[in-house]
């Protein structure tokens, strides 16, 4: 077997390891709440044998164990649940499954972070890269210190600065909808958007610039230079191809951020993603949906890692094509 | 510089002309002077050898001879003139046009000067290709008849490697195939064979030479090995302090050097030790392998007996298992059969098994002083733990026991207050010699100890080892790839080759025909003091 094949599997098995050990932890966290759904939805003045009898009903007087084998035996097979909200211990049961109330607010997240990254990544790579080019010009004087004050900022008061500067330009709302069509959504999304990008451009900018300032003081760069090769192509060709690794970990971080973190931008916008979900779920202690989007924020975070490792084995030579 | 007028010029116009040329460098918040106004004048077709020790400026002038200062450098005044264009007023992009295409560089690492993320003919030929000298086809098939007369293995197929995947003798001759490939007027050597192995330097040396003398290009040889610049080099400059000392042809050089420096230069090679038998051993390593994880054995079944108050020098290529054996000595790395015996009782593998007095007795010098000693501590400090650690001297005691070390090494009372920074390398290396006779032992390990040293920094030194042996009886193992140094300093010398003793004996056995392949081989690819070395190396090896 090739070794990087050998390598990526090993990662991709020691992932689904590291995201087995984070589900214990997710639902022992979580199990550890204080407070219990029963009480929370029956109300203090309800009798102990009603509130005995919901528990029954929604399993939760199981020990924690056989709880967690019941939960990840049906993850595994693609059951996240079903969600304990809009039951009640008597009359007609509303609820619905986890993944019905998962998985439209996910797809929302993914498109939103999506469409970030669409800007920013680029944007980043642009910035970081013609800033080492130009390295202690004005150039890069000014995008490092606009980047990082866009970063310094707390996140809703770049929100609220853009409302304030933006709002007429495009919608202060982000209340999307299924039925929308792409133009609309993406006008509707804009100001989250930007927001983000704001917020994370700093980073992977200033992580693709040092990478490659890392790299320019290698021997190799100066024996570049001495074959005549301009100040771009230096960069370009014989800078940038090393310095992958880092650039994509970084960027790997910063996407998951998008994902996982913007649950303050989510409130800012009224956008309807899977961060205020989580926070809703958690709130009014409904486990399922609870546990389902704090699964889904670690699978993100481990495929996101895995992937800049993987870049990072396939971008170097030497673990690419072994002696 | 006119004294060798009668040769040069002989072969072509001026190609490359500096006039008193100054190079300021920027270091410890200020600028110094590196190069000191130096002339130098270069014809075509001639190769010119630079040499000097570490600090004498003698690389920022090879390149600055390409109008080129690298990062924290300028050029400061002077004139340089490159075939009629003036370097000081070229622009960057003009500068640009010539380097790659007219001007070529050789850097001294190999390994570290190719990028490791491309392959080696697209590196060898992109100078070429960009300056727009020949098509890319084209270059790359003259850059596989450039391998082909530098004696690459496999030349068709060797550039589709990358450049971890192929040895470093390998990858400097192909530098020197980059070099090459747009034809250039003139190649800056920059140290190209200073990284290398003695018997790896030949090959490389051979086919360096032979090319630039194929396309009569002109050559600045830059080095620091007289024995190697005179096998290259039609005449020779000496520099010192960033100032010429001399300039001469090559064989007047070596027969008669005019300045006092440039003779010193050759001491080293003139300190001589006679050797003397003992049957008393000291330290007996019987049967060791070692291996480093559980995977690639390092050494297989090495035995060596080194005697009491004499010195066993261990020679080898790198890679050839030298330091493995002082780290299985040391018990850094246990071996994995085998065993070490010490004034005849076997010592503990383990470093951790092993008692205060035994690790007392066996000191060890590394190569690189300037990591083997903490930069935040005093000379008082680095020299007075082993005595604090091992003999349990405080206040008084322990700092006259430092200034009798320091007198021992030829230093005195006021470096103790001093830290490593402040030290010149020689004196970084004889305050590790200092520390490590603190602990009085009774062997001594000497790792390359005067490897990362000039010429007569080295001779002081190993004049040092020498002479504390002869007052305290010390034993070495001297760890060395230096023949020079074994020549003048051993007793007794093991010949390692892929972890493994090829041969071991007195000095005189050894260094005396018949010679086992590959101590033959070893010895007679250390470089000599005759022109003709070379040449007839290569001939008599065919």
């Amino acid at each position: 077997m090739h070794p990087v094949l050998y390598t990526v599997l090993q990662r991709l098995g020691l992932g689904l390891l590291t995201l087995f050990i984070v589900s214990i932890i997710i639902f022992s966290s979580i199990a550890m709440l204080p407070g219990d759904f029963g009480e929370q939805v029956l109300g203090q003045q309800a009798l102990p044998e009603t509130v005995e009898a919901f528990r029954k009903e929604l399993g939760l007087d199981k020990p924690a164990y056989i709880r967690y084998i019941d939960w990840i035996a049906a993850v595994l097979q693609g059951d996240l649940g079903t969600s304990f909200s809009g039951r009640a211990s008597s009359g007609s049961d509303q609820s619905r499954s986890v993944w019905e109330l998962v998985g439209p607010r996910l797809s929302n997240t993914l498109f939103l972070a999506g469409f970030t990254a669409m800007i920013a990544v680029p944007l980043s790579l642009f910035l970081g890269i013609t800033a080492a080019l130009k390295r202690n010009s004005v150039y890069d004087r000014s995008v490092n210190a606009v980047t990082l004050t866009t970063i310094s900022f707390p996140e809703f008061f770049l929100a609220y600065l853009l409302i304030v500067f933006l709002a007429g330009i495009f919608p202060t709302l982000s209340n999307v909808t299924p039925d929308m069509d792409l133009g609309e959504r993406i006008t509707k999304i804009a100001l989250p958007a930007l927001t983000m990008t704001l917020v994370i451009v700093a980073h992977m900018m200033r992580m693709t610039r040092a990478a490659l300032i890392n790299l320019l003081a290698s021997p190799y760069i100066e024996m570049a230079q001495l074959k005549g090769a301009s100040r771009t192509k230096v960069i370009i060709k014989h800078a940038l191809p090393n310095a992958w690794a880092p650039i994509a970990t970084v960027i790997a971080f910063n996407l998951a951020y998008l994902v996982v973190g913007v649950v303050v931008v989510e409130v800012v916008f009224v956008y309807p993603g899977i961060g205020q979900l989580m926070v809703d779920s958690v709130s009014s202690r409904d486990i399922p949906v609870a546990q389902a989007c704090a699964l889904i924020f670690a699978a993100t975070y481990i495929l996101l890692n895995l992937l800049a490792d993987v870049i990072g084995i396939v971008t170097n030579p030497r673990l690419l094509h072994p002696r | 510089m006119t004294t060798n007028s009668n040769k040069r010029g002989a072969k072509g116009d001026i190609l490359i002309e500096m006039k008193n040329v100054e190079i300021d460098g920027f270091s410890d918040e200020r600028w110094h002077k590196i190069v000191k106004g130096v002339d130098l004048t270069l014809r075509r077709g001639e190769v010119m050898g630079l040499i000097g020790e570490s600090g004498a400026g003698k690389s920022t002038l090879g390149k600055a001879a390409m109008g080129y200062a690298q990062p924290g450098c300028k050029i400061r005044s002077g004139s340089i003139m490159f075939d009629g264009i003036d370097l000081m007023a070229a622009t960057e992009a003009e500068k640009r046009q010539l380097w790659g295409s007219r001007i070529a560089y050789v850097a001294q690492s190999a390994a570290a000067s190719f990028n490791p993320a491309h392959r080696l003919i697209d590196q060898t030929v992109e100078a070429t290709v960009d300056h727009g000298i020949s098509g890319e086809s084209d270059a790359k098939q003259d850059a596989v008849g450039l391998y082909e007369s530098l004696q690459l293995p496999d030349p068709g197929n060797i550039g589709g490697r990358y450049p971890h995947q192929v040895s470093g003798g390998q990858l400097q001759r192909i530098m020197t195939a980059m070099a090459m490939s747009p034809r250039p007027d003139l190649i800056i050597f920059d140290e190209p064979t200073t990284a290398l192995d003695v018997t790896t330097q030949v090959e490389v040396l051979v086919a360096m030479r032979d090319i630039v003398e194929k396309f009569n290009t002109a050559a600045i040889y830059i080095t620091h090995d007289l024995a190697v610049v005179a096998q290259m080099a039609d005449f020779i400059k000496v520099l010192r302090y960033g100032e010429e000392v001399e300039e001469a042809e090559t064989r007047k050089m070596l027969s008669q050097p005019e300045e006092d420096y440039t003779k010193s230069l050759w001491s080293v090679r003139a300190l001589h030790k006679d050797e003397s038998p003992s049957d008393d051993i000291a330290l007996s390593i019987k049967n060791v392998d070692a291996a480093y994880g559980n995977t690639v054995k390092v050494l297989h079944d090495v035995s060596i007996d080194i005697p009491r108050g004499r010195t066993v020098s261990v020679v080898g290529e790198s890679g050839s298992g030298k330091s493995t054996t002082a780290r299985v000595i040391t018990g850094l790395l246990p071996p994995m059969t085998g065993s070490i015996e010490f004034n005849g009782e076997t010592l503990p593998n383990a470093l951790k098994d092993r008692s205060k007095d035994q690790l007392r007795r066996i000191q060890m010098i590394y190569q690189m002083a300037d990591t083997a000693m903490n930069p935040k501590q005093t000379v008082a400090d680095i020299i007075g733990r082993p005595l604090e650690f091992y003999h349990n001297l405080k206040g008084k005691q322990r700092d006259d026991r430092i200034i009798e070390l320091l007198e021992m090494i030829e230093l005195d009372e006021s470096f103790m207050d001093r830290l490593p920074g402040e030290l010149s390398g020689g004196q970084k290396q004889r305050i590790c010699i200092a520390r490590a006779l603190a602990a009085e032992p009774e062997v001594i390990i000497c790792d390359e100890v005067t490897s990362a040293l000039d010429q007569i920094v080295q001779e002081g030194i190993l004049k040092l080892l020498l002479r504390l042996q002869k007052e305290l009886n010390i034993t070495y193992l001297f760890i060395t790839h230096d023949i020079a140094v074994v020549t003048a300093i051993s007793d007794e010398i093991v010949v390692m080759f892929q972890g493994q003793v090829v041969e071991q004996g007195l000095k005189s056995k050894i260094l005396a025909p018949p010679y086992p392949d590959y101590t033959q081989l070893l010895l007679s690819s250390v470089p000599e003091m005759d022109p003709d070395w070379l040449s007839n190396l290569v001939e008599e090896r065919g």
